[in-house]
């Protein structure tokens, strides 16, 4: 079965004026492959800075990738074909408030990518189709004339995400969607998702910070270091059965609410901080802070290996 | 009875003067800190609990006034202390971390300018020995080579090095209190845990009590003995971790406990909570949670509810307890 969308060998380096005549490449993204099944969530983790919205970006051609191959349904997305392969994948960013335009009313901001894809015959077509994506989401239809500041930060995320539905798309890269939002509201657009994902069928790629939501809301978990990704499986096995010394630690850093687990366990602390893209250690990029990093290690970056149901670990110690 | 407590804050009312109108942004805000203490303050935006924080330290911005209730320190009313007395209390007393690390430092000064102004402002130390006090606060926190460190700017570092600078300012005088509002938003897991487990190891260290501001409830759960929960400038509950936890009487703190992921079930549905967070602007004539609570009942929209001990580690404010007290004595008075 060919998956709906696959990522292959993706890498995207960014160009940056080290001098007056030297540049030297920002690696964001180095080798990253990856699938994702049709109706599916990949949740996609890392901290800031490891390239996770890069990823994102990049499987839309907002960013022109540097090498590497992404793949709809087996058909190559080009820089030639992008524009009609948007009506198939669809963004969703994080921040609510930069996202829309202040001088659009939700009718327009929504009917952009209908006009855009020529998606409605007539008016009237127009006008019912936006309705009925503003009931989709929970909007009211008498707000479609207002404009977004009128709206809180939770009904403009509902606002994105009917713009990314309007042309009916089979995948949505989902960028923080939720991480700008407060605890109670957070809970209303994560089960907005996991319903429109029930209904139309949708495969997201979720892409967080917050472990505990991504576990909640994916079926695989990929988790990323320094453009790296260096474990994925299934959202239980990387969670519950980590491998990877980094996401090992990641997952016992995360604070649980409930005091009674939380005090019990005991907590891999990280020593340092993630060291600069730009000066990336050789071997694997997690060396540095790893407790297990052995002479191999600075030597060769360790392939992505099976150890049992689809469970990727790249790591030469473990 | 009043100096028992080393911080009592008593019926503090807070607003904002502001063109739209007064902000109630604290109403009615009373608890009592313990030397040694690590107290959680929980809320969305908006439910008044860092203007609390800020209330306590007096560093409102021009438009807030503290427009009622009492702050005690050691049985000391500071709102009615001047400004030169205030500066010696901030920093001495208490100290604060912000949010951000960023745009509390100044990006002008070295770390070490900083680090040893705020030494010779309120210690006897000076030149030199200040110098080697703020190598030794930085060691403190755990940062190395600090020799090299009080030599860069804040820019030159990164967030989590920023935040233990902050701290480290921060407990340049040995504080009785900390306040941390929201010192880890900011930062990433990994880097969140260090600084917990620092904020943690000094507090044990040195004794001091702590304030933790923080949404997080994550956060809360991990490293406090107390916690208050605030919605809409009031308190809502307050108990022991475990009873907030486990045995949560208000309606809000149910509403987010049960919109967060479960542990124990992690494909468990959520359950949010329904409308959009307060707009204290116009705060209910009750209940401020009222509009968005699932067991609202008429006295709820008129009546603000008294807080009720549930037991002696944990009260609430949430007519629910009533009804369910009277109910279990038989509906009868």
């Amino acid at each position: 079965m060919t998956p709906l969308v696959e990522v292959k060998n993706l890498k995207q380096y960014f160009p940056v004026k080290t001098g007056l005549f030297k540049t030297e490449y920002l690696k964001a993204v180095d080798d990253v492959s990856f699938y994702i099944n049709e109706g599916e969530t990949l949740g996609l983790v890392g901290e800031s800075g490891c390239g996770k919205t890069t990823v994102g970006r990049t499987l839309l051609h907002l960013y022109e990738p540097t090498a590497g191959e992404i793949l709809y349904k087996g058909t190559p997305v080009t820089e030639k074909n992008i524009h009609s392969m948007r009506q198939k994948m669809q963004m969703v960013f994080q921040d609510p408030y930069s996202s829309l335009d202040p001088r659009m009313t939700v009718e327009d901001i929504i009917g952009e990518p209908l006009d855009v894809h020529h998606l409605c015959s007539s008016k009237a077509e127009r006008r019912e189709k936006i309705l009925h994506l503003m009931d989709l989401v929970g909007l009211n239809a008498e707000h479609a004339t207002r404009y977004a500041h009128e709206f809180s930060g939770g009904q403009r995320q509902r606002i994105g995400i009917a713009r990314a539905l309007a042309v009916n798309p089979k995948f949505i890269v989902c960028d923080e969607p939720v991480s700008a939002l407060d605890v109670s509201i957070q809970a209303q657009v994560i089960n907005m998702f996991e319903e429109l994902q029930e209904k139309l069928g949708v495969a997201y790629l979720f892409i967080a910070h917050d472990l505990l939501v991504v576990h909640h809301i994916s079926d695989r978990i990929a988790v990323m270091y320094l453009g790296k990704i260096v474990e994925t499986g299934t959202a239980d096995d990387v969670n519950y059965n980590s491998i990877h010394p980094y996401t090992c630690s990641l997952m016992s850093a995360v604070p649980i609410p409930d005091p009674d687990y939380t005090r019990g366990r005991k907590r891999i602390v990280l020593q340092g901080d993630v060291p600069s893209p730009l000066h990336m250690p050789s071997g694997c990029p997690f060396r540095t802070r790893c407790n297990h990093a052995c002479e191999k290690c600075a030597q060769e970056m360790p392939p992505l290996t099976d150890r049992g149901n689809g469970h990727m670990v790249a790591c030469w110690v473990k | 009875m009043e100096d028992k407590h080393l911080l009592s804050v008593q019926d503090l009312h807070t607003s904002f003067f502001t063109d739209a109108g007064e902000v109630h942004a604290v109403n009615g805000v009373s608890f009592n800190l313990d030397p040694g203490e690590i107290l959680g303050i929980v809320g969305e935006s908006g439910s008044g609990k860092s203007v609390t924080a800020y209330s306590i330290m007096q560093i409102l911005e021009s438009t807030g006034k503290i427009t009622g209730g009492k702050i005690l320190f050691k049985g000391h009313d500071l709102t009615k202390w001047n400004t030169s007395k205030l500066d010696k209390f901030r920093g001495k007393n208490v100290s604060i971390i912000f949010q951000d690390p960023m745009t509390s430092l100044n990006p002008v000064f070295t770390i070490g300018n900083q680090l040893v102004e705020a030494i010779t402002l309120h210690t006897s130390r000076k030149g030199e020995a200040a110098r080697k006090r703020a190598a030794q606060l930085l060691t403190l926190v755990g940062i190395n080579e600090p020799e090299r460190r009080l030599k860069q700017y804040p820019h030159e570092l990164s967030g989590g090095m920023r935040q233990r600078v902050m701290i480290a300012m921060a407990l340049a005088c040995e504080p009785d209190i900390l306040i941390a509002d929201e010192p880890t938003t900011a930062l990433d897991v990994t880097i969140q845990a260090q600084i917990l487990e620092l904020i943690q190891s000094l507090q044990k260290k040195m004794g001091m009590a702590v304030i933790l501001v923080t949404h997080d409830l994550g956060v809360i759960a991990e490293m406090c003995d107390n916690i208050i929960v605030m919605y809409g400038g009031r308190i809502c509950e307050r108990g022991t971790a475990r009873e907030i936890f486990y045995n949560p009487k208000h309606e809000y703190t149910k509403g987010l406990i049960r919109s967060i992921p479960n542990v124990n079930n992690m494909k468990e549905k959520l359950v949010p909570i329904a409308g959009t967070p307060i707009n204290i602007l116009n705060l209910p004539k009750g209940c401020a949670f009222c509009a968005r609570c699932d067991n609202c009942m008429k006295i709820c929209l008129t009546e603000v509810p008294e807080e009720l001990s549930i037991n002696k580690d944990h009260k609430a404010s949430c007519w629910m307890n009533v009804k369910e007290a009277f109910e279990e004595r038989g509906g009868t008075k």
